[in-house]
């Protein structure tokens, strides 16, 4: 191990992510106690732009943490007035009529939002309560002191390719905390160590995923129905794999769509970003996008694994917030409401303990929280849904998925107990002896993009002269074991064309695995999707990754 | 001897600028915003002459909206000793033009006698290229613009500058105006335990009234456009059918 010389900060609490969990734990900490010494660490170039999100919005969090939210000029502003949920065949389509939805699916009171302007929001009134945001600034390690975690490692920069200090290194500093709170989000590299070294998933289901992509597009004015919000299931997807998209009508004329795929399919041929500009082609979409001009992209995996998947989500010193551990209700299609109670109740917690003497040791309270509270009552009720759907396909889910969340909400209890999920996304993948390739149409320029033009619309950057950070743990699995079992699906999954195999006729395997870091968005589904299970995603250097406007 | 650097926020360079609906100008709300890179660039050269022993002061300023106080703390992060924000807009869409901007620095001058005004040869955002030149003018001092290297001996420096087609090296009498251009130096990062010392720097807020300068525009925006797409090619089969076609096509 290298011995850096760093500079080290005590604090009271040190937060990993400034999202929705994040940014509500740290307001909340200083709301309870304005002399804690909170400090907020964001690997994006500003808060925001690593946060992408659909978005709608239930405000239960928001009405907890601050409930004057209207007055303070929240960017919450667009009450959702139209809601509807479409099956679509390859050419037409059929509204599920609203009765039969059970009432917890109803967006009625919620709000479309963009969660990446909330969290600007968020981290200004964080700012003003004197909690320390510091922006581009990724924390890569975990301090350890014995068993327990007393702080992270942010901030270094200017590594060379092959990991030794270029000439403008900085080695950052240990930020050390009486508490630390991960909130990542969806498979933080940080929580992943966690998870792994205090074994925190045994005991409950493994976590599952979906591959989110969105764009945003300003659409013609006599189209837009501002408040409108869109759910699609069914075409193209089929059987090859669950998911389905949103449209939602936001302000300014501007349409958020967006698209998601489960990521337990288990067809490699299968190509999640062709899907999403394929759906755009059908003629219910194509009809509202003609004309309208897509403005921005990005991508972000989901945690989809509901109240089975939670963790365990404490250990000496650390707790997991929000999408670290796995928060995002799947039939109602959000999770940034229970992120922000999850910070809520983290920073309760952490400040009662705080104020007591205690600190480094385990929050069981806010566990505790968590599992009995309204976090609990969200996740429990529509625990059955996903699991409905990968047995039983996207008909027998709305059936017997829906029946279970009407007798829910109608009784507080479940008529079928816990499913389990069963297998890790990685390993539902099957090789592609049991398949042929999937035909994708061509993108037309107008309604549906190649993939690198889109990402030319996440803005992402990474500065091209340091380590990449998509660590392989074998070089040689991609082409030797990925490229003949499962035609490297690394070149299909990854919404961003990270990943390529290129014929080399120099080399005895006549083929190369190349990783285009640079154009990496951080959705870290190539971490959660390789089937070998190969691909390890590191943080690059702080402030590098998509510059997300208004997603 | 006092170095006084001006830095411009402006739209991050990684960011696709885009024009707003009605061609008022390229939207900027919620869009990520940064130092102007020719800036950084002076601030990182102004920092090296203080650590060769030939600058004792670094001042950073700053004129626009309120967030440019994050632009000069980031400057001070980097190494500069303390800012003075100007606000003089309160929507970030309202551009400071030039000549507003030099006379406002004209009268921070007055106020701290710097020895070297350092500052970017232009802003990213609308490439005018002109505060640099008409502050010299303001103040009758010397300039030498498009600065590739500086080298200060005296009441003198030696500045090499990028021109068409070379280098051309000039020398002039301090105080002077030096703008910096591209491979001048390659700036440091801010680092986490400088950005946190940044923050009890010196950091004094003034209006442009305080000093007397009128930033109403004197230039009107007639229309802003994108650049036309590029057109779709075509794959010739031969030397011939491309010779054909460059011919039918006029250009041989």
């Amino acid at each position: 191990m290298s011995t850096i010389e760093r500079e080290s900060m005590e604090f009271d609490v040190v937060i990993v992510g400034a999202g929705p969990a994040g940014l509500s734990a740290a307001i909340r900490c200083k709301q309870i106690d304005p002399d804690l010494n909170v400090v907020v660490l964001e690997k994006g170039s500003e808060v925001g732009a690593h946060i992408l999100s659909g978005a709608v919005l239930d405000p239960v969090g928001l009405n907890a943490l601050i409930p004057d939210w209207k007055d303070k000029g929240a960017p919450v502003k667009t009450a959702v007035t139209s809601d509807s949920f479409v099956v679509l065949g390859p050419a037409g389509s059929a509204r599920i009529p609203n009765w039969p939805m059970p009432r917890l699916m109803s967006n009625h009171g919620n709000y479309i939002v963009s969660m990446g302007n909330v969290c600007r929001w968020l981290a200004e009134q964080a700012e003003e309560l004197g909690v320390e945001i510091f922006p581009g600034m990724a924390a890569s390690e975990l301090v350890m002191e014995g068993d327990r975690v007393a702080g992270v490692v942010a901030g270094e920069m200017g590594k060379n390719p092959d990991g030794t200090p270029g000439p403008s290194y900085e080695p950052g500093m240990e930020l050390r905390g009486k508490y630390v709170m991960i909130a990542e989000g969806v498979r933080g590299s940080l929580a992943k160590q966690l998870i792994e070294k205090y074994d925190l998933s045994a005991g409950h289901e493994p976590q599952k995923f979906g591959i989110g992509m969105k764009e945003i597009w300003e659409i013609d004015p006599a189209k837009h129905k501002e408040g409108t919000v869109v759910h699609t299931m069914g075409w193209p997807l089929g059987k090859n794999a669950g998911g389905g998209s949103f449209i939602y009508h936001a302000e300014n004329n501007q349409v958020f769509i967006g698209f998601v795929v489960h990521l337990n399919y288990e067809n490699p041929y299968l190509y999640p970003y062709a899907e999403f500009q394929r759906f755009k082609h059908h003629p219910a979409i194509a009809e509202l996008l003609e004309g309208g001009k897509r403005v921005a992209y990005g991508a972000r995996a989901i945690s989809e694994g509901g109240w089975q998947s939670l963790p365990k989500m404490t250990v000496p010193g650390a707790l997991l917030l929000g999408c670290s551990a796995g928060m995002v209700n799947v039939p109602r299609i959000k999770g940034n409401h229970n992120a922000m109670l999850s910070g809520i109740a983290a920073a309760n917690a952490a400040a009662a303990a705080i104020a007591a003497g205690r600190e480094g040791d385990e929050l069981v309270e806010y566990e505790q929280d968590v599992r009995t509270g309204p976090i609990a009552h969200d996740l429990k009720r529509v625990r059955n849904v996903k699991p409905a759907w990968s047995r039983t396909g996207m008909v027998g889910s709305l059936m017997l998925g829906g029946m279970d969340m009407w007798v829910a909400s109608l009784f507080n209890r479940n008529i079928l107990r816990t499913w389990k999920h069963g297998k890790t996304d990685a390993a539902a993948t099957r090789p592609t002896k049991n398949y042929r390739p999937i035909d994708y149409p061509k993108p037309d320029g107008k309604l549906s993009f190649d993939r690198l033009t889109n990402v030319a619309f996440s803005f992402t950057n990474h500065e091209e002269s340091q380590p990449c950070h998509l660590k392989l743990k074998d070089p040689t699995v991609p082409i030797r074991v990925n490229l003949p079992e499962y035609a490297e699906p690394a070149q299909r999954y990854c919404p961003a064309g990270v990943y390529e195999v290129v014929e080399d006729k120099s080399v005895p395997e006549g083929a190369r695995f190349v990783i285009n870091f640079q154009n990496c968005v951080h959705c870290k589904t190539c971490d959660i999707k390789d089937p070998s299970q190969n691909i390890v995603w590191t943080t690059p250097q702080g402030g590098d990754g998509p510059n997300y406007p208004n997603m | 001897m006092k170095l006084l650097v001006p830095v411009k926020r402006v739209i991050d360079y990684n960011v696709k600028a885009r024009v707003r609906a009605d061609g008022s100008g390229v939207d900027l709300s919620n869009v990520k915003m940064s130092m102007n890179p020719f800036d950084e660039i002076a601030v990182e050269e102004a920092i090296r002459l203080k650590e060769k022993g030939v600058a004792t002061e670094i001042v950073v300023v700053s004129v626009g909206v309120k967030q440019a106080a994050e632009t000069i703390r980031t400057a001070l992060a980097m190494g500069a000793d303390r800012g003075i924000l100007v606000v003089a807009a309160d929507d970030v869409h309202q551009d400071i033009e030039p000549l507003a901007v030099a006379k406002i620095l004209k009268a921070i001058v007055a106020e701290e006698q710097p020895g070297l005004v350092l500052m970017g040869k232009q802003a990213i955002d609308n490439d005018m290229n002109a505060t640099g030149q008409m502050l010299a003018a303001l103040l009758g001092w010397a300039q030498a613009t498009q600065a590739g290297a500086i080298e200060v001996a005296g009441d003198k420096a030696s500045v090499t500058r990028e021109i068409d087609g070379g280098l051309q090296v000039i020398e002039v009498t301090l105080p002077a105006i030096v703008t910096a251009d591209l491979r001048l130096n390659e700036p440091r990062y801010a680092s986490l335990p400088n950005i946190m010392k940044a923050k009890k720097k010196e950091l004094v807020e003034k209006t442009a009234g305080d000093y007397g300068v009128d930033v109403s525009p004197r230039l009107t925006v007639v229309k802003t456009a994108e650049p036309e797409g590029r057109k779709a090619g075509v794959k010739v089969a031969s030397v011939d059918e491309l010779v054909s076609k460059l011919k039918a096509a006029g250009v041989i």
